[in-house]
């Protein structure tokens, strides 16, 4: 349970005898490159317009890319999410289109959340449930969709995603526990990318790693390198089909946050320079498209156009996006409860009036 | 027409729910095989098994956050918290999450689950297990807030929880439990956000909460007798508050008089009192009158319990004193 679960190393060298268990086509295998240098391409553009003043906030995503993407490839179409704010993958797989991911982060008109709440995204047509910014919150009504899940019948696997710094929450117990106790179909995602914000996860637990917690809860605790993508997808599939027959996973993806926390801290106060370069090293894409080139899935002419193409959309994306006008006043009274009480519309009458007022004068 | 306890009045809605509409599930401590500390689940694990009526581990947290995973997944709970001090436990999956659930996510997640929880005050279970503190969840808007104080409005008004498509907190008093009333055996609901006038009267207006409505009609009953005819409102939901029915009741008597279990600092009594300031401050003949429990925690000797408590006597006195009648 210690053990490091790898597929391809930090150079992109391939360990034969597991690649050979891996059930994946080449075009498989480029779509999946694909989303993770369009994570790459747009978690940068999403930091540039933290910082043109456009997005109020964004958590990065670079070096973990290999997860989301990975974890939402090895599953299937009628499973469920229940994302952090760094998962933006999950929203490029399931199909959400780089014009509503904009519109979201800057909360316009045409933000399907309606401006409502920040870094949460997802949507009920996707199966990505937008739930909670806190920390591990998710986690109970993750297990609960999966306990629903279990009592109806439904054929799905339920993947809760969680941070190192949220496996101290009280949150991640009792769910967890509970998962164990009902035999629940879920699989817990950590994401060990070795800080809570400034925290280091060794301050965050003194277990050996994070996946034997599953031990003490009687549940399957699975180790993998959170920058190797194949490690992810095959490890997925695994975890996929022991909860789906009544066995919870805890599977820890092992990673580094390249990134700060958001756009709101400077992580040079709590780590060195060298420290992130060194890990910049096994970053996640690097590896894949060696690997990738090396086999001749791709070449070095292929991935550039392919990077060209994708930065062109984004930026013909951002282009409309900063245009949208923004969302009307009334906006928020909408969606507290299913009707608008009395005291609501009698709130959002007088909003709208001194709203209308202050414009005229 | 029958009489029923409160608890058989609350068994039967969960029941007649439960049979109406198979999504419907109870989950909570001790809510199957021991049918609940105080008995409101009796019967139903064995009539509906393990999957529907589910004894959990004691997880305050998972509970009230599961119960909105399962609404998510398409199922109605009714979530139980055994004492409403617990519910401090869980109140961040309540307050920061479960509220504003389909807020956040701009309408498109619905949270239908219903977190039956109640307060001991007056049943000698000392500070930890007598807690009353509604107004706290006034602070969450997205959440309804219910509080029954009758074996009638209990069936009807956890009925409409059931079926209604938002999250609400339905608070029961332990002491009401063993009280009998009125309940007829024919299908009813009563809307949420609806008070009722449980006492018609003309010289001034009580406004009582969960248990105080028992305490505020005996109270009522006896003035009566003197010559002084208070008007009862219960107003059954907190959130939404049934203000109009308060209002309308106060222009026609003038005097206002509050009785609430919590605590005076905070207390709901203020909510009322300050919107009844500002839709009939003209029609007031004397200021708004408070009766709550003292500002300490719940004191567990019997007669010091007794004492701390809101009742008919103190209602009598807050009455004679305030409005010269």
């Amino acid at each position: 349970m210690s053990e490091l679960y790898q597929i391809l190393d930090e150079e992109g060298v391939v360990n034969k005898q597991l690649i050979s268990k891996i059930n994946l086509s080449n075009e498989q295998m480029l779509e999946m490159y694909k989303h993770m240098l369009i994570v790459r391409i747009l978690d940068g553009w999403l930091m540039r317009l933290q910082r043109m003043g456009r997005a109020a906030i964004h958590a990065p995503n670079e070096g973990q890319e290999a997860i989301a993407v990975g974890v939402a490839h090895a599953s299937e179409k009628q499973d469920y999410f229940f994302p952090t704010y760094r998962d933006l993958g999950l929203m490029i797989v399931r199909g959400a289109s780089i014009r509503e991911i904009l519109n979201r982060w800057l909360a316009n008109s045409q933000d399907p959340l309606k401006g409502h709440e920040f870094a949460i995204y997802g949507g009920r047509k996707y199966n990505i449930v937008p739930t909670t910014t806190p920390v591990s919150v998710h986690l109970a009504a993750a297990t609960g969709f999966a306990h629903a899940a279990k009592i109806r019948k439904d054929n799905l696997v339920v993947f809760a995603f969680l941070g190192d710094g949220g496996t101290s929450k009280g949150d991640f117990h009792e769910s967890i526990n509970w998962a164990g106790v009902f035999r629940l179909p879920i699989v817990y995602v950590c994401q060990n990318n070795q800080y809570a914000i400034s925290l280091p996860v060794k301050r965050q637990t003194a277990s050996e790693t994070i996946s034997i917690k599953a031990v003490a809860y009687g549940i399957r605790g699975m180790r993998v390198d959170g920058n190797d993508i194949l490690a992810v997808y095959s490890a997925t599939k695994e975890a996929r089909e022991s909860a789906r027959n009544g066995m919870p996973v805890l599977m820890e993806c092992v990673t580094y946050r390249l990134g700060s926390h958001t756009t709101s801290d400077d992580p040079s106060r709590y780590r060195t320079q060298e420290e992130v370069e060194q890990m910049r090293k096994k970053e996640p894409l690097r590896r894949f498209k060696n690997y990738l080139i090396s086999n001749g899935i791709l070449s070095e002419k292929e991935e550039q156009e392919l990077r060209k193409e994708i930065e062109k959309e984004i930026e013909d994306e951002v282009k409309i996006a900063v245009s949208v006008p923004p969302l009307p006043v009334q906006t928020i009274f909408e969606d507290v409860y299913s009707d608008m009480p009395w005291h609501l519309k009698e709130e959002m009458d007088l909003v709208v009036k001194e709203f209308e007022e202050d414009h005229q004068s | 027409m029958r009489e029923i306890t409160y608890v058989e009045a609350l068994r039967e809605a969960l029941r007649e729910e439960m049979l109406r509409d198979e999504r419907v599930i109870i989950l909570g401590e001790e809510v199957g095989v021991f049918e609940g500390v105080y008995k409101v689940t009796q019967g139903l694990l064995k009539e509906f098994g393990p999957k529907r009526v589910i004894d959990t581990p004691i997880s305050e947290i998972a509970i009230v956050g599961l119960a909105a995973g399962a609404a998510l997944g398409g199922l109605k709970p009714v979530a139980e918290i055994m004492y409403m001090d617990f519910l401090t436990i869980a109140a961040d999956q309540l307050v920061t999450h479960i509220s504003k659930m389909r807020f956040m996510s701009g309408g498109q997640l619905k949270v239908p689950l219903v977190l039956r929880t109640q307060y001991s005050l007056g049943r000698v279970h000392g500070s930890q297990h007598s807690q009353f503190f509604p107004s706290w969840f006034l602070q969450s808007p997205g959440i309804k807030v219910v509080l029954p104080s009758t074996p009638y409005d209990a069936k009807g008004l956890l009925k409409s929880s059931i079926r209604d498509e938002n999250p609400i907190l339905f608070i029961e008093s332990g002491v009401l439990y063993r009280t009998k009333g009125q309940v007829p055996e024919n299908e009813y609901t009563i809307p949420l956000g609806v008070a009722d006038v449980k006492k018609k009267g003309e010289d001034l207006t009580i406004v009582a909460f969960s248990r105080c409505v028992i305490e505020a009609l005996s109270a009522a009953k006896e003035l009566e007798e003197k010559g002084i005819n208070a008007e009862v409102i219960d107003p059954r939901t907190l959130v939404p508050l049934d203000i109009e029915t308060i209002v309308s009741s106060v222009k026609k008597t003038g005097r206002l008089l509050i009785a609430a279990d919590d605590v005076k600092s905070g207390s709901v009594a203020n909510e009322v009192a300050m919107q009844v300031m500002e839709r009939a401050f003209d029609y007031l003949d004397a200021p708004i009158v408070r009766v709550t429990s003292p500002e300490l925690p719940v004191p567990f000797s019997p007669n010091l319990e007794k004492q701390y408590m809101v009742s008919k006597e103190k209602i009598i006195n807050a009455v004679k004193e305030n409005f010269g009648l």
